[in-house]
């Protein structure tokens, strides 16, 4: 699996997400409470509502438009309207990078 | 002119999608991002004061009315008692289904289960409903939640005024799950592996009601069915009168809740009992919002909204007149001037769907 160049570590803030895009396909990526950084599939699983204007509280996700919400860590759907995981992607730092694992 | 055909399963829900109107993407007005995420934060403290209130008013109006019962002196207690069970319950239902009511999870469930059986509203279907709501705002076929259709549906407005209609369909389509089914409107929008929880919660209010009609009975009077079944009608005034200001009159089949959603100033106990919703274009646009800041959100847009309605009186003198054209020609609507701070509408995009504009 090939390590893609996402962001710079300070471009998220702590417990906030941003959007990354690569080769037609979208992903959100978070940086936790922790400092640690974890990466998604974009879309909500509910409707494709993509998830950057939603709100990180702790280690969740929270759609911006039905309020479904999902462990950004492991995927795992918490609370309806979603009721399927999303996908996640291995993350690595180095040298003030994020890569993700696509 | 167009007829309208508000079925989730008929040829507007079909037509909806096929035009792309279905789980389109919506205007938004612009916030920076460090804005909208102090806008969304949750807090526990305001839902646990509100909601610590609310109940003791119930517990209080409701024991002043048993204690007087049954002389006429009982019946102002039972009308606040009404109002709170019947209507207030209405905006925690709404503000729990979103979950930003509470920071605390279990705290939004507890709160939205309690409320959802007061409105007679079973807690998964009307989930899943006001998720499409959501999505489809005011989009005919697609939207289960659509109040004031064109032509109005006067006669069911006013009966629910005293919960006529929406308690009957509350109660009977509670007895219709209870038997084990679900209704294909229903199975529209929850999905199957939800639809069990649909049953069970059935089930369980049956047991609530009979068990309360049972002490009734076994008592002699009414008095148990004032305080549990009853109120969702003596009490849904306030709720029908605050929720028809939503999106009455407005367009139809937007994508842009300016169009088809209302901001209404209204008086601090109303406000309390809606739980802020008067704020509707701010909570549709950015439905994570919790309601109590709500007012803030509406600060920090108002420049791009039409200008909010100054009082309840103002805003029915705006929609009556609309409602009564509609009975004559269903096709007309009020579109909002924006003010000049604000981006425009988009013409171009919505101009098929827009009809005529009432003058």
């Amino acid at each position: 699996m090939p390590w893609i160049d996402a962001c710079a570590t300070d471009d998220i803030d702590q417990e906030d997400l941003i959007r990354f895009d690569h080769d037609g396909r979208t992903f959100a990526i978070y940086h936790s409470p922790d400092g640690t950084f974890f990466c998604t599939d974009g879309l909500c699983t509910h409707e494709q509502v993509h998830l950057e204007d939603g709100l990180v509280m702790d280690y969740e996700i929270e759609c911006p438009k039905h309020n479904a919400t999902f462990d950004y860590r492991t995927g795992e759907a918490k609370r309806a309207p979603a009721c399927v995981n999303l996908n996640t992607y291995e993350t690595k730092v180095e040298g003030g990078r994020v890569f993700i694992a696509v | 002119m167009a007829t309208r055909d508000y079925s989730l399963l008929g040829p507007n829900a079909r037509q909806a999608v096929d035009t792309g109107l279905a789980a389109a993407e919506w205007y938004h007005t612009d916030i920076p991002r460090a804005r909208m995420k102090d806008l969304m934060k949750r807090t526990d403290q305001p839902a646990i004061r509100d909601t610590a209130i609310l109940f003791a008013c119930m517990a209080l109006f409701a024991g002043i009315g048993i204690a007087l019962w049954p002389s006429w002196w009982s019946a102002p207690f039972w009308l606040a008692y009404g109002m709170l069970y019947g209507s207030a319950m209405d905006s925690r239902w709404h503000e729990c289904s979103h979950g930003t009511a509470f920071k605390t999870r279990p705290y939004n469930d507890w709160l939205y289960q309690v409320a959802s059986f007061c409105m007679v509203r079973n807690p998964v279907s009307w989930r899943w409903s006001h998720a499409r709501h959501h999505t489809d705002t005011i989009i005919v076929g697609r939207d289960p939640e659509i109040v004031a259709m064109r032509p109005p549906a006067l006669f069911r407005i006013v009966m629910n005024v005293f919960g006529i209609f929406d308690a009957w369909h509350g109660w009977t389509r509670m007895l219709y799950n209870a038997s084990g089914r679900i209704h294909p409107e229903e199975a529209a929008y929850i999905p199957e592996q939800e639809q069990p929880k649909v049953i069970r919660v059935a089930r369980i209010w049956v047991a609530i009601y009979a068990a309360t009609i049972a002490l009734a009975l076994a008592l002699g009077s009414m008095l148990p069915l004032m305080v549990i079944g009853l109120p969702r009608l003596y009490g849904a005034w306030h709720h029908v009168l605050t929720g028809l200001m939503q999106h009455a009159g407005l367009a139809e089949n937007v994508t842009d809740h300016r169009l088809n959603s209302r901001t209404v100033y209204i008086n601090p106990i109303s406000r309390f009992i809606y739980w802020n919703m008067n704020y509707h274009v701010e909570h549709h646009m950015f439905p994570m919002v919790p309601y109590h800041r709500l007012p803030d959100l509406h600060d920090a847009i108002k420049h791009d909204l039409p200008p909010a309605n100054t009082s309840m009186w103002e805003a029915y003198a705006e929609i009556i007149p609309v409602l009564r054209r509609q009975l004559a020609y269903e096709d007309v609507f009020l579109k909002r001037d924006l003010p000049a701070t604000a981006k425009p509408y988009r013409e171009d995009f919505h101009s098929a769907a827009l009809g005529t504009a009432a003058e």
